[in-house]
């Protein structure tokens, strides 16, 4: 009950401490340049490091969900063109009739001119060459392709090819998952750098304030009221270093959207940066709360040489 | 209160005898609360570590200390900060904080006690007015003279009206007119309760104002009452 009584008589001082009173000289002790400096280069560091993390992951969705359920079948040309569209009609409705596929789709005349037109230019039909029927499938989520899916089809319509993208596409995602992977190893050790740091500069704050830190310990100051002077200072200076941090990183931001962009669905998607932009907030905020629990550890810790 | 009970202290590494050196041995005493008593004892007695003990500085090596009903030695971080916090001290070379201003300095102990800030000023104003430093309130203390700086260190230690007061030679940089209006400051307060140790070399003060005294001799204490 009586600490009740004082955390509450604490709280009620530090409300009433008048605004800029800084009986420690912080100010001066703990300057307003190297740390924020530092801070804001390890922030700037953590949104790189984050780039890469989220820029992975969304790639890897990305390619998952375009590519990553997509079956290509190939139906070969057929001498008559009313047995083309019927053996593409068959192994269409085959494809249809699979618990596995999703969805089928036989590509128009015209599609299959778009998807031609970068190798053999417009106007693919009056070339008149034997062109396959291709039918674009899609899995069910979680679903393999069956493995007697293709000889299936190879009989209903012999020469049939299904082309699987699923192989290259789980090479690509566990190269995403390792990029992810290392992005979380570099912002582990860019926050533990952060936290040295600030450690650092409360300890020289100490060291140069050492006198005053003793008087007012003297004067009956509790631990928590002297590590709450310091923590408020290192919060200060690591929160605006994450702001210089988080500003220095936003045109970083907007040219790796603009690399990524051919590379999402769409081609001109930004989906990654945005997500990312929406962090940028937040860089300010765990930088600051960074210093404040390590100053907080920091001066309590070394308050403890002290009765 | 105030209770000695075998207490000793030895500076140096803790528990080794060898390379430490012992200041006060076998202390036994008692203060009882609201007394007042002059600290006396030639210079390396041990008076300046008898009033770091009394001030919570130091904890005895040996022996128990009991200050305000609290024992020191077991005592948590946080009751220790709270004795503090009614405990007033004057220091020998003051300790005022350089980058304050003299009325930040008087100011610090009420706002560590979290005291409303309109009490803060009422009451610093007017211990400033009392020591005589009125219009000094804004300045810093390298801006002081040493009886200023004295009378600053003073008003600090009594601010929050504490229940034991402990002053090393308060009166080393004042003149006498300032020394016995110092003193009268002292008296009243012990007369309204508060339990005052008074560490000074200054006989003809201690003849002025007779009462109880704690003798330091080599680190040993020996209670006499100073003649009148």
């Amino acid at each position: 009950m009586s600490r009740l009584v004082e955390r509450q008589r604490q709280r009620h001082a530090r409300r009433l401490r008048p605004a800029g009173f800084d009986e420690f000289g912080l100010r001066t002790a703990m300057a307003d340049r190297i740390l924020p400096f530092l801070v804001a280069a390890m922030s700037f560091l953590a949104l790189l490091a984050l780039s890469g993390a989220v820029g992975a992951a969304n790639l890897a969705r990305e390619w998952r969900h375009g590519a990553g359920s997509a079956l290509t079948v190939q139906v070969p040309h057929a001498q008559a063109a009313d047995a083309q569209a019927a053996r593409a009609s068959a192994v269409l409705a085959a494809l249809r009739d699979t618990p596995a596929i999703a969805e089928a789709n036989l590509l128009s005349d015209d599609q299959l001119g778009d998807l031609l037109a970068p190798w053999l230019g417009t106007g693919v039909e009056r070339l008149s060459l034997p062109l396959p029927s291709v039918i674009e499938a899609r899995l069910r989520d979680g679903r393999d392709l069956p493995p007697d899916l293709a000889g299936k089809l190879d009989s209903i319509a012999p020469g049939t090819l299904v082309e699987n993208h699923g192989p290259w596409l789980a090479r690509l995602t566990a190269l995403a998952r390792s990029l992810q992977a290392l992005a979380a190893l570099a912002l582990l050790v860019v926050a533990a750098v952060a936290v040295a740091v600030v450690a650092v500069a409360t300890r020289a704050g100490l060291v140069a304030r050492r006198a005053a830190v003793e008087i007012i310990h003297g004067l009956g100051a509790t631990d928590g009221y002297i590590a709450g002077r310091f923590a408020t200072r290192a919060m200060r200076l690591a929160g605006w270093g994450g702001v210089f941090g988080a500003l220095a990183g936003v045109p970083l931001l907007f040219e790796l959207a603009h690399l990524a962009a051919p590379f999402a669905r769409g081609g001109e998607g930004t989906s990654a940066p945005s997500a990312l932009i929406g962090t940028l907030p937040a860089l300010p905020v765990l930088a600051g709360a960074i210093g404040w629990a390590t100053a907080q550890v920091t001066v309590r810790r070394w308050l403890r040489r002290l009765r | 209160m105030i209770e000695f009970e075998n207490v000793a202290l030895r500076y140096g590494p803790a528990g080794a005898s060898a390379g430490s050196r012992e200041v006060l041995r076998d202390l036994t005493l008692i203060v009882p609360q609201g007394s007042f008593r002059w600290l006396l004892g030639p210079s390396g007695a041990g008076k300046t570590t008898l009033m770091r003990l009394l001030g919570l500085s130091l904890r005895p090596t040996q022996g128990r200390l009991r200050v305000l009903g609290s024992d020191v030695s077991s005592a948590s971080r946080g009751t220790l900060a709270a004795l503090r916090r009614r405990i007033g001290v004057v220091y020998q070379d003051f300790r005022l904080l350089g980058h304050l201003s003299v009325y930040d300095n008087v100011a610090l102990p009420l706002r560590i006690a979290g005291r409303p800030e309109g009490q803060i000023r009422a009451d610093v104003l007017e211990m400033l007015r009392w020591v005589g430093l009125s219009g000094r309130s804004d300045a810093r203390p390298n801006a002081l003279s040493g009886g200023e700086q004295q009378r600053t260190a003073i008003a600090r230690a009594v601010i929050a009206r504490p229940t034991l007061l402990i002053a090393d030679e308060p009166t080393g940089n004042l003149d006498e007119t300032q020394a016995e209006r110092l003193m009268a400051l002292f008296k009243e307060m012990n007369r309204l309760g508060t339990t005052v140790i008074v560490a000074t070399h200054n006989d003809a003060m201690v003849a002025r104002h007779p009462a109880p005294a704690l003798r330091l001799v080599d680190g040993r204490i020996h209670e006499r009452r100073s003649a009148s």
